[in-house]
């Protein structure tokens, strides 16, 4: 039998015990209070798209697809091209037929199972392109659901995807709030835009940077404040996607209009 | 403690080191949380360098100009200066070994990637010269009537495009 002193010990134990939370018993580590602090690293790799400059002409997507063995054929691609069509009447027409890998080649705007929606030139308020990739962003919601670790951001600030890892839930697929990730037709596991992390390793540009005839696209480093792009990500007047999102995306978009999603 | 309590306990004893050892030996060495903390650095490292050695295709319309010295200048000069070489040319690979000769897109397809007229308010692709791709000279080659180095057909200069890097 258990006297009134005994229980008034024991559940004080208990409250207390429960109170502590589990991080109290995890070891100090300096190391990693450090990377958390300042990650110390002297590149950050991020992305400006000049939507003022782009033409639809899709070399971008066509390059991006043949560099990184993406399938031409197939709707898969790790970058696209969207056009948008505002009328005088407020109405807006969004489409990206096959991704753009052929250019936009004519005034017919797919609207999908409503059929094709020609707009006449005198109905146009305006009309643009707007270059999609992967934000490589720096709270990437793709990783923190990701429940094997095959998909990580590294220490120069790129998203990448362990293919050998990957299982292919999806749950990348359906968390990235920008749709940039895919099922690879080949490999059958998650994929996306990695800045052609093979190219910029190695000092060249993306293959859709090289490929963009009006330098529409341009990939620099944050960390390096004399890079060109840093200077009109600081100085100019950018925005991001979905900023409400929180993924803090670091593709940088010149000239966005309200109507770009 | 009874027997029946021993025996199942031992199973699940068992379960758990099979689990425990299957996991030393299944999950490679590198796999851990690295430098990115928890949340965004757990993965395997030696996939880092699996992306690194992917090959690269596109090289550059400066490699280019070492052999093609003739064509390249020809190529500056002229409106489509801005386009890279292995925008229509393809890729470069490791040419000349592999491929030993690259395949050439004249289709007019690529061509109406810019020049199929959409003149569109707040776009540049207004701007350059545009045809309509389904009354413009059906059935032929673009390449038939314009270089595609020096597109401009002499005599009409005067809708020369002003187009800016």
């Amino acid at each position: 039998m258990i006297n009134r002193r005994e229980f008034c010990k024991k559940a004080m134990v208990m409250a207390g015990g429960i109170a502590l939370p589990l991080s109290a018993f995890q070891l100090f580590d300096p190391k990693s209070l450090h990377a958390e602090k300042n990650d110390g690293n002297s590149t950050r790799w991020i992305f400006l798209v000049d939507t003022h400059k782009c033409v639809g002409c899709g070399f971008c997507v066509k390059a991006c697809k043949s560099e990184n063995e993406v399938p031409f054929e197939t709707n898969a691609s790790r970058t696209w091209v969207e056009r948008y069509v505002v009328t005088l009447d407020g109405h807006t027409y969004i489409d990206s037929p096959k991704e753009a890998r052929n250019g936009f080649t004519s005034t017919k705007i797919d609207q999908q199972h409503h059929g094709l929606k020609d707009v006449k030139n005198e109905d146009i308020a305006k009309g643009f392109f707007v270059p999609k990739l992967c934000n490589q962003c720096d709270k990437p919601s793709c990783v923190q659901v990701c429940p094997v670790g095959a998909t990580f951001r590294t220490n120069d600030g790129v998203v990448l995807i362990d293919r050998k890892w990957c299982i292919g839930c999806g749950y990348c697929v359906q968390n990235c709030p920008y749709g940039a990730r895919f099922f690879h037709p080949v490999h059958h596991v998650a994929e996306k835009c990695n800045f052609c992390y093979h190219r910029i390793t190695k000092g060249l540009k993306t293959a859709c940077v090289d490929a963009c005839p009006f330098g529409a696209r341009k990939i620099g480093n944050l960390k390096d404040l004399s890079d060109p792009v840093t200077k009109v990500i600081m100085n100019d007047r950018v925005g991001v996607l979905k900023e409400e999102y929180g993924n803090k995306p670091q593709v940088f978009y010149l000239g966005l209009s309200k109507e770009v999603r | 403690m009874k027997n029946h309590v021993w025996r199942p306990l031992y199973v699940a004893i068992c379960i758990v080191v099979i689990v425990l050892l299957a996991r030393t030996v299944l999950v490679p060495k590198d796999y851990g949380t690295h430098e990115q903390g928890y949340m965004y650095g757990t993965h395997r490292k030696g996939s880092i360098d699996d992306w690194k050695s992917m090959t690269v295709k596109y090289k550059g319309s400066e490699t280019c100009k070492e052999c093609h010295s003739d064509r390249f200048a020809e190529h500056a000069s002229g409106a489509h200066a801005v386009i890279s070489c292995e925008n229509c040319h393809g890729p470069r690979g490791e040419h000349p070994e592999n491929p030993p000769k690259l395949v050439i897109d004249k289709s007019r397809a690529l061509c109406i990637r810019c020049h199929a007229k959409l003149p569109y308010p707040g776009s540049p692709r207004g701007s350059l010269p545009g045809i309509d791709p389904e009354t413009h000279n059906t059935g032929l080659d673009c390449v038939t009537c314009h270089s595609p180095h020096k597109p401009q057909i002499p005599g009409f200069e005067d809708s020369k495009p002003e187009v800016k890097k």
